[in-house]
């Protein structure tokens, strides 16, 4: 008899052309999203004078570059550079792809599930270590270098050793305002930045299937920042319904076919992981980070950390840390002053995140300025459709255009040095939102309440006389 | 890509842990082509002060280069930005020791020749400790996963595919082409099996 599989088991297997006698396997990549960092890899095969193997199974997305503000005139002429050098070679190689002026221009990792170009069962690899929310729907999707971009753009395959399989089960009933980033920030402050390296992680039990699409792709985003390469989650029902019926979606037979392969997808009961993590979701709380590792995040109530306290390892990164936030040991976590806000980003850019933060901030004033760039031109018109739009700009925030925008800053969007951002996004590491900038990462509707009080708030005390 | 098999060098320590890549290249810098080399763009918002003068008292600031470095625990952890091993390979480096790497950041040095030795935590401190603020030279051997610090010998672990790799500076995309026709019968066999996998085009 064969060893129960895990989800990764199938995955790999159905994907693997061969194995070398190193144990390497060479896997078959169904889609591969490139965007404009990509143009190493672009300049590689042209060196060698190498076509794209499978222009259909290669799309392009304007996202790390894109302007937020005026997209018909950029000032910045490397920023123009940047997209002009993806557009060209889209064109050379007869790519599909997503540019600025597309109603489905975004993030990648937000306009591959929303077009049904992310299914269960395929195998996803972009330039970019945030591609595991692609896991979200049980795809086995990782984030490549250059180098590996270039190998997939010429052979669409890619050489890899299987991860070693870890299981993170949380189970039992989310509190009022503990969304998927909090699950996400507390497991990786329990486990540390490098605590899933050579891993690859599968969510599972009763809060994880509760999740919508928008939640498991938030905490599949994320396990890059807990070290892990690849985040999965079996697909259910909740996936087959966000699926269909999208521009890519299988349809007729196609799709019936894949609802029977899709439902094979699970782990076996009796299957064995490396590594076994169990949560008690009643134990998280709103989560905010206070450092520039996403490991230095804590529970709303607490206070930060005495770097004295802490062992040998911990000790001198948390007092760097708090030297660089400019923040004193010992004081309260909640009440930290902030400069600005931002909600976007592949974590948390969705509808349901705009929703969240919309539902804490209707009727209220922000008292900091902050900026708010949906995760795809079709959440923005979706997000207008529903007036959320407007509950953004009546508080005072800025409502701008798809990109990755400010967490990475790439485009400009940047935070001044030492300015503090409470922000939506997935790096809290020195410098990532601008030289000097100072971030604390929570969720969406985290994020609205600091809007709203000007510091670092429980977001719980503003949600009581609403009906979430 | 050149492969290598004994290296001398000089090395350094730089002895702080969660250098992620964001650090090693902030992202400013990454729409430069190869071509104009990426080395000055190294650990830059930590080397430079804002007017962008080096900082004196920066380990890595000495008046001549090292060509190893030996950093704390979680090197490279997250971006998959590749521009991170090219800062370290344009500035002269041909390895790095530290007691943890970020998976991406390990694979996409092995593409490009730079070596991610890993070595126990208590190497790690041992070197520290001996080698303090100053230079130090050492030989790596990647035959026998073994360096020497200034005299001072210490082994360090090295996936087996990844040590060939940079013994034979192979090239995967070489190397794949091999395999041509095994990919192009997957390929086959494959949009049978799940044709439902094979991308539409819109509508």
């Amino acid at each position: 008899m064969s060893e129960p599989k895990t989800l990764l088991d199938k995955l790999w297997a159905s994907h693997e052309v061969l194995r070398r006698e190193d144990g390497v396997s060479l896997l078959w990549v169904d889609r591969h999203l490139v965007h404009e960092g990509s143009h190493h890899a672009f300049a590689k095969i042209a060196a060698r004078g190498l076509p794209v193997a499978a222009p259909n199974n290669t799309v392009a997305v304007v996202d790390h570059y894109a302007p937020t503000r005026t997209r018909d005139k950029i000032a910045d002429p490397q920023v123009v550079r940047m997209i002009d050098t993806l557009r060209q070679n889209a064109k050379s190689h007869s790519l599909r792809i997503f540019d600025l002026d597309d109603p489905a221009q975004g993030i990648v990792h937000v306009v591959g599930p929303e077009q049904g170009l992310t299914l269960p069962g395929l195998l996803i690899n972009c330039g970019d270590s945030h591609t595991s929310t692609h896991g979200a729907f049980g795809a086995l999707a990782f984030g490549i270098g250059a180098t590996e971009v270039a190998h997939v753009l010429a052979t669409q395959t890619i050489w890899q050793k299987k991860p070693k399989a870890m299981r993170i089960t949380v189970d039992g009933v989310l509190g009022v305002g503990v969304t998927a980033k909090d699950i996400a920030l507390h497991w990786i402050a329990r486990l540390g930045t490098g605590g899933a390296q050579g891993h690859s992680i599968e969510y599972a039990g009763g809060t994880i299937r509760g999740l919508t699409m928008e939640g498991r792709m938030t905490l599949c985003n994320l396990s890059i920042e807990g070290g892990a390469r690849f985040g999965m989650i079996a697909p259910d029902e909740i996936t087959k319904d966000y699926i269909k019926g999208r521009s890519y979606t299988p349809r007729g037979d196609q799709w019936l076919a894949a609802e029977a392969a899709w439902d094979e997808l699970l782990t076996a009961d009796d299957a064995v992981f490396d590594t076994e993590i169990h949560i008690d979701a009643a134990d998280i709380e709103p989560t905010v980070t206070w450092g520039t590792s996403p490991e230095q995040a804590l529970p709303i109530s607490a206070k930060l950390p005495d770097p004295a306290k802490l062992d040998a390892q911990k000790s001198e990164l948390a007092f760097k840390a708090l030297e660089y936030m400019g923040l004193s040991k010992g004081q309260n976590l909640a009440g930290t002053p902030v400069d600005q806000v931002f909600i976007g980003s592949c974590t948390n850019g969705r509808i349901e995140d705009l929703r969240a933060a919309a539902a804490v901030l209707t009727g209220r004033r922000a008292k900091v300025p902050g900026l708010v760039s949906p995760g795809s031109q079709l959440i923005k018109a979706q997000a207008e459709q529903e007036g959320l739009d407007k509950v953004f700009t009546d508080a005072g925030l800025e409502w701008a255009a798809s990109g990755c925008s400010m967490c990475v800053g790439m485009n400009g969007d940047l935070v001044e040095i030492k300015k503090r951002c409470a922000s939506s996004t997935n790096r809290n590491f020195k410098g990532r939102q601008g030289r000097g900038a100072r971030t604390h990462l929570m969720s969406p509707s985290m994020v609205a309440a600091a809007a709203v009080t000007g510091e670092i708030t429980d977001v719980r005390t503003l949600l009581q006389d609403r009906n979430i | 890509m050149v492969g290598w098999e004994i290296y001398d060098g000089r090395a350094k320590v730089l002895p702080l842990a969660n250098i992620d890549t964001d650090q090693l290249i902030p992202a400013r810098f990454m729409s430069v082509p190869r071509s104009e080399g990426y080395g000055s763009y190294l650990l830059h918002d930590m080397r430079r002060d804002a007017s962008g003068a080096l900082r004196l008292e920066f380990p890595l600031n000495g008046a001549s280069p090292a060509t190893a470095l030996i950093a704390g625990a979680n090197f490279g952890s997250g971006s998959s930005r590749e521009a991170a091993v090219y800062a370290l390979v344009d500035a002269g480096y041909r390895a790095v020791f530290a007691p943890s790497f970020g998976d991406i950041f390990a694979s996409n040095a092995i593409n490009n020749g730079l070596l991610p030795a890993r070595i126990e935590p208590e190497t790690y401190e041992e070197l520290v400790s001996w080698i303090g603020a100053s230079f130090c030279d050492v030989q790596i051997d990647l035959q026998n996963g073994c360096a020497s610090f200034g005299g001072k010998e210490v082994d360090f672990q090295l996936d087996e595919t990844w040590r060939m790799k940079l013994i034979n500076g192979w090239d995967d995309i070489d190397l794949t082409q091999q395999y041509a026709s095994e990919i192009s019968q997957f390929g086959k066999i494959y949009a049978q099996a799940a044709p439902w996998a094979v991308p539409l085009v819109s509508d």
